[in-house]
């Protein structure tokens, strides 16, 4: 899967007000004040690319869209530009559900997966994922560069998944580049994208199929097993829920981890404060998942609406910017500023309503750990001067390449 | 003064039985629940008053 074309060539952007586009160097480099800038000036912007759609930056508006499910269909919550690919199941159950589906099916499939989710089962992990942390960084210690993305972020949310869904950990690669695949490669045309999910089936296939041979105590059992009604689940279903839960669980907090490292390698008095009170570590987190909040979704427009003024067109797109209304100075104080002990912080992180993340008390698990113990080895870094950092593109933002100076 | 989850808008975001763990629980779906009839006392009412700001779905209310 790794070698196709990632590069197409497109017209840059000029004026992210009427023709954005979140592909875009300038956006994918550093997207905060271009959101700004629409923030003041439009507060939705508009594009006619991936066939047309909004980008609305006020905390206010994020919010009434994702609690407005009768207008705003999930149907499709990643912008491509084929918005019905041959393949394509359509709501209220999509092809990932719960976070393809809209109500009343939706609740149905979210209640399925909540249990494993909740906080006793998470919590049981810790030492599990500390132990995983502790192995990659087993293998950076007494080198002076290291990279905190290919060196580490990028490794603990895969062996984490890996192991809930009882997939071969050894498949790791497998499942970044399947991550790859749905995130970022969005901006292919879709004869090109189509036929790459073929193996991505094949091999959810293959692992359902090994999980009804022999049966094991696990989520992909679990799913495979759990009835509904007095119903098991479709076939369809399970793998769909198993795509999610691996694309949802990966990309999204190894982003995190690599933006908050990103943020303490540039600041070196909140990587000391960090140090000397690991008390202040849940408070920290909250602030890094504001501030460097990860993910943008997506909705389709369900019918011809009017919003804020804006004629929207049914299966217009529209960006459903949380990272965005995590900087809206109407809905936090300075909130162009990381205060890494601010105490109120409604962030917008894991999204609102219907759909707020699942996999948030593991996340954030994920993310404590992470960095707890990449400062216990590292209580000094910062990043190497003349080096880039890349981002991966699309609706996950974080940092892909980090090169680190470890400083004694 | 009692506190009290409006279990139509809690989505679960865990915030208040992190800050709050005397005054706040979660069931088996991970939603917040109050622990007991949610009276809350001097000692108390700080406490249930950063976990309301830091409800992302304002669900949570404290009440005479
Ligand atoms: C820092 C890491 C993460 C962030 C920022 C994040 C963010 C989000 C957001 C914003 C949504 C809302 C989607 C929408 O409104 O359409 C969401 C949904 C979801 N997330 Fe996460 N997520 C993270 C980690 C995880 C993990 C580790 C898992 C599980 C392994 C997970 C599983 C899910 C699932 C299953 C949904 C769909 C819920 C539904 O549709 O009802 N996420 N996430
Ligand atoms: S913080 Fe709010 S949404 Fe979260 S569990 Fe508590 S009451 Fe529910």
């Amino acid at each position: 899967m790794s070698d196709i074309v990632e590069e197409s060539v497109k017209v840059p952007v000029d004026d992210f007000a009427s023709d954005w586009d979140h592909t875009d160097p300038q956006w994918v480099n550093d997207p905060y004040p271009i959101w700004e800038d629409l923030r003041e000036r439009c507060p939705v912007a508009h594009t006619d690319r991936y066939g047309g759609g909004w980008f609305p930056t006020t905390h206010e508006m994020v919010s009434s869209i994702a609690n407005d499910t009768e207008h705003f269909t999930s149907r499709m919550v990643v912008v491509v530009h084929n918005k019905y690919p041959p393949n394509f199941i359509p709501a209220p159950i999509g092809g990932a559900p719960p976070i393809t589906s809209d109500p009343p099916f939706h609740s149905i499939a979210r209640r399925v997966i909540l249990p494993a989710f909740a906080p006793g089962p998470v919590n049981a992990l810790e030492p599990q994922i500390r132990a995983l942390c502790n192995k990659h960084l087993d293998h950076m210690v007494g080198r002076e560069f290291v990279d905190g993305g290919t060196d580490y972020a990028q490794f603990i949310p895969p062996g984490v998944i890996a192991s809930m869904l009882g997939f071969p950990s050894e498949d790791e690669e497998i499942f970044r580049d399947i991550v790859h695949l749905v995130l970022d490669l969005i901006d292919l045309p879709s004869e090109v994208r189509g036929p790459l999910f073929q193996p991505m089936s094949e091999y959810f296939g293959k692992q359902i199929d090994d999980h009804i041979e022999n049966p094991r105590d696990d989520l992909t059992s679990y799913l495979l097993n759990v009835e509904v009604a007095g119903q098991k689940l479709e076939r369809q279903h399970v793998a769909g829920t198993m795509v999610l839960i691996l694309v949802a669980g990966i990309d999204t907090t190894w982003s995190a981890i690599g933006s908050a490292i990103w943020h303490l390698a540039r600041h070196p008095d909140d990587l000391a404060r960090l140090v000397n009170e690991p008390d202040l570590m849940p408070v920290a987190v909250e602030e890094f998942l504001r501030f460097y909040a990860p993910v943008t979704m997506a909705r389709l427009v369900a019918e011809d609406y009017e919003f804020y003024g804006c004629a929207m067109k049914k299966d217009d797109w529209v960006l459903l910017g949380f990272p965005a209304a995590n900087r809206d100075p109407n809905a936090f104080e300075d909130a162009d500023k990381f205060i890494i002990d601010r105490a109120a912080n409604r962030h917008a992180a894991f999204g609102l309503g219907i759909h707020r993340c699942v996999g948030s008390n593991l996340a954030r698990l994920e993310l404590r750990v992470a960095i707890e113990q990449f400062i216990k080895r590292f209580p000094k870094f910062e990043l190497v001067d003349g080096d880039t950092v890349t981002w991966a593109p699309g609706q996950v933002r974080g940092p892909r390449h980090l090169p680190l100076r470890i400083l004694s | 003064m009692k506190v009290r989850i409006d279990p139509e808008i809690c989505q679960g975001q865990g915030r208040c039985f992190s800050i709050a763990p005397g005054i706040f629980d979660f069931d088996d779906l991970g939603s917040g629940v109050v622990i007991g009839d949610g009276t809350l006392t001097n000692d108390t009412i700080e406490l249930a008053r950063l976990a309301q700001s830091n409800c992302p779905e304002h669900a949570i209310f404290i009440e005479e």
